[in-house]
């Protein structure tokens, strides 16, 4: 779990046994309520978190403290142990791609402006080829000249996929990634997920499709009312068990 | 990527969508010849002289025209969410406040380009000669400073708020004051065909209220978008 990451490895030697996605302690609260209470894990290199839970459990906040984009009200997101805040170090944000289920994209904006734009902002060699090569991968080049606003949600949400993995990330945050996607897309998507693991990137994926989790998480966990109820190994769950136990809790809190 | 690169890359993907969909220009543009043209019929010549009332027009109209473009600054990325994806790039918040400012100044210029020869034309203002023109533009031009500074400020914090439309004017007109004030004072002197030697005073108060304005909202930008 916690084995040095060879795609972090270039960060302060501090930092050089730390996961490569770190959650210490998360707490998130919205007023009197607490979004998310108390979270902590940790991930290697080509690990993969399937994270399921409710509505309203915390999930994607969860996310966005680990993208940097909502300060915790108490502990700290890390990438590669370098706290994840406003003041990051520009490398360390740069190894953390974001799916979010907001597009992230300008309508008004070709696709392949949309993804160069992404390339450029992350310093990307070559950024035209990069964005093309993006656009390929999830197999809608041939709309690279579109305006995002004239494409369908499901192609926009293939944009918005390559738009975040344009860079190479080295830790994937997917928030309901496959909402919207025809086969093609979600078999695009998973072959892109399955690439990352195998270049060592980390994941944490937010699902409620649990066939979908079980099948690309190295490590499953259930969020209920801002806590992790569940974190465990993939390896050591059974599917059809941890199926009708998710069922069970998740009616339970309903 | 260095912060004028991604300034640039900012103001850039800011001006090419307002020249894709013309939005805000065009409301802008719309706005102020309306405008024009309300005052011009409200107007009684008999009892204010062009040289008293076109300063005030002017300055109304920059002032409230900017307001349009500077709204949108923020509301164009909050769509689909864009803004997560500029600040969960690589990239300084002071470089990405310094990319929409000179976006909004893009706009905010060239709404000025076809706003005061319009002005001229109703109130038959003599902005060709002499020294008049070049010091309307060092006027317009350190007073847009300043005004775009604060008002891209304050379209980033009101942009997630429900009454975004009302807080933007009433947060950012007070600040816009003293940059308004020298400015129409100026342009008053100016149009009276004044020596440029004559505002000197005012363009340097403009100055020092650019410097004031543009370096405080680019260290406070970074906290408005913090959640």
């Amino acid at each position: 779990m916690t084995a040095a990451p060879a795609a972090l490895s270039d960060t302060a030697s501090s930092t050089a046994t730390a996961p490569v996605v770190e959650a210490v302690g998360l707490v998130r609260t919205f007023g009197a309520r607490r979004a998310v209470d108390d979270v902590s894990f940790a991930l290697d290199a080509g690990e993969c978190l399937a994270l399921f839970g409710p509505n309203g459990a915390g999930k994607s906040t969860l996310l966005r403290m680990l993208a940097g984009l909502l300060r915790p009200t108490r502990g700290s997101a890390r990438i590669g142990g370098v706290s994840l805040e406003r003041d990051a170090a520009p490398e360390v944000r740069a190894r953390v791609g974001l799916i979010s289920h907001h597009s992230l994209l300008y309508a008004a904006l070709t696709a392949r402006e949309n993804v160069e734009l992404a390339a450029r902002l992350y310093a990307v060699p070559d950024a035209p080829r990069a964005a093309m090569a993006a656009l390929e991968r999830m197999r809608v080049a041939d709309r690279a000249d579109t305006a995002v606003r004239r494409l369908s949600r499901g192609l926009q949400q293939r944009v918005s996929i390559a738009r975040a993995m344009v860079h190479e990330p080295r830790v994937v945050l997917l928030d309901e990634p496959f909402t919207g996607l025809d086969e093609v897309g979600a078999r695009a998507l998973t072959d892109a997920i399955g690439e990352l693991k195998a270049h060592g990137a980390a994941l944490v994926l937010v699902t409620h499709n649990l066939g979908e989790g079980l099948t690309l998480g190295t490590r499953v966990a259930v969020m209920l009312a801002g806590r992790l109820a569940r974190f465990d190994a993939r390896a050591a769950v059974d599917g059809a068990a941890f199926a009708a136990e998710y069922r069970a809790l998740v009616t339970g809190i309903a | 990527m260095s912060f004028l690169g991604t300034a640039w890359l900012v103001a850039r993907k800011d001006l090419l969508i307002e020249f894709r969909t013309r939005s805000a220009f065009f409301a802008a543009i719309v706005f102020a010849l309306l405008a024009v043209v309300i005052f011009h019929f409200a107007w009684d010549p008999t009892t204010v002289t062009a040289l008293d009332l076109a300063p005030g027009v002017l300055w109304v109209i920059f002032t409230f025209s900017g307001l349009l473009g500077l709204h949108r600054s923020f509301g164009v990325e909050e769509a689909d969410r864009a803004i997560d994806g500029l600040l969960a790039a690589p990239i300084g918040r002071e470089a990405l406040f310094a990319g929409k400012a000179v976006a909004n100044l893009v706009f905010v210029g060239a709404v000025q380009l076809v706003t005061i020869p319009a002005v001229a034309l109703f109130y038959d203002l003599p902005l060709l000669g002499g020294a008049m023109l070049p010091g309307l533009a060092a006027v317009a031009a350190l007073a847009t400073i300043g005004l775009v500074a604060v008002g891209t400020l304050f379209s980033a914090m009101t942009v997630n708020t429900r009454l975004a439309e009302l807080l933007l004017p009433m947060l950012a007109l007070p600040f816009f004051v003293p940059i308004v004030i020298p400015a129409a004072l100026s342009t008053a002197r100016l149009l009276a065909g004044r020596p440029l030697g004559e505002i000197r005073g005012y363009l340097e108060m403009l100055a020092a209220f650019d410097l004031v304005f543009v370096t405080a909202c680019t260290l406070a930008f970074p906290y408005t978008l913090e959640e």
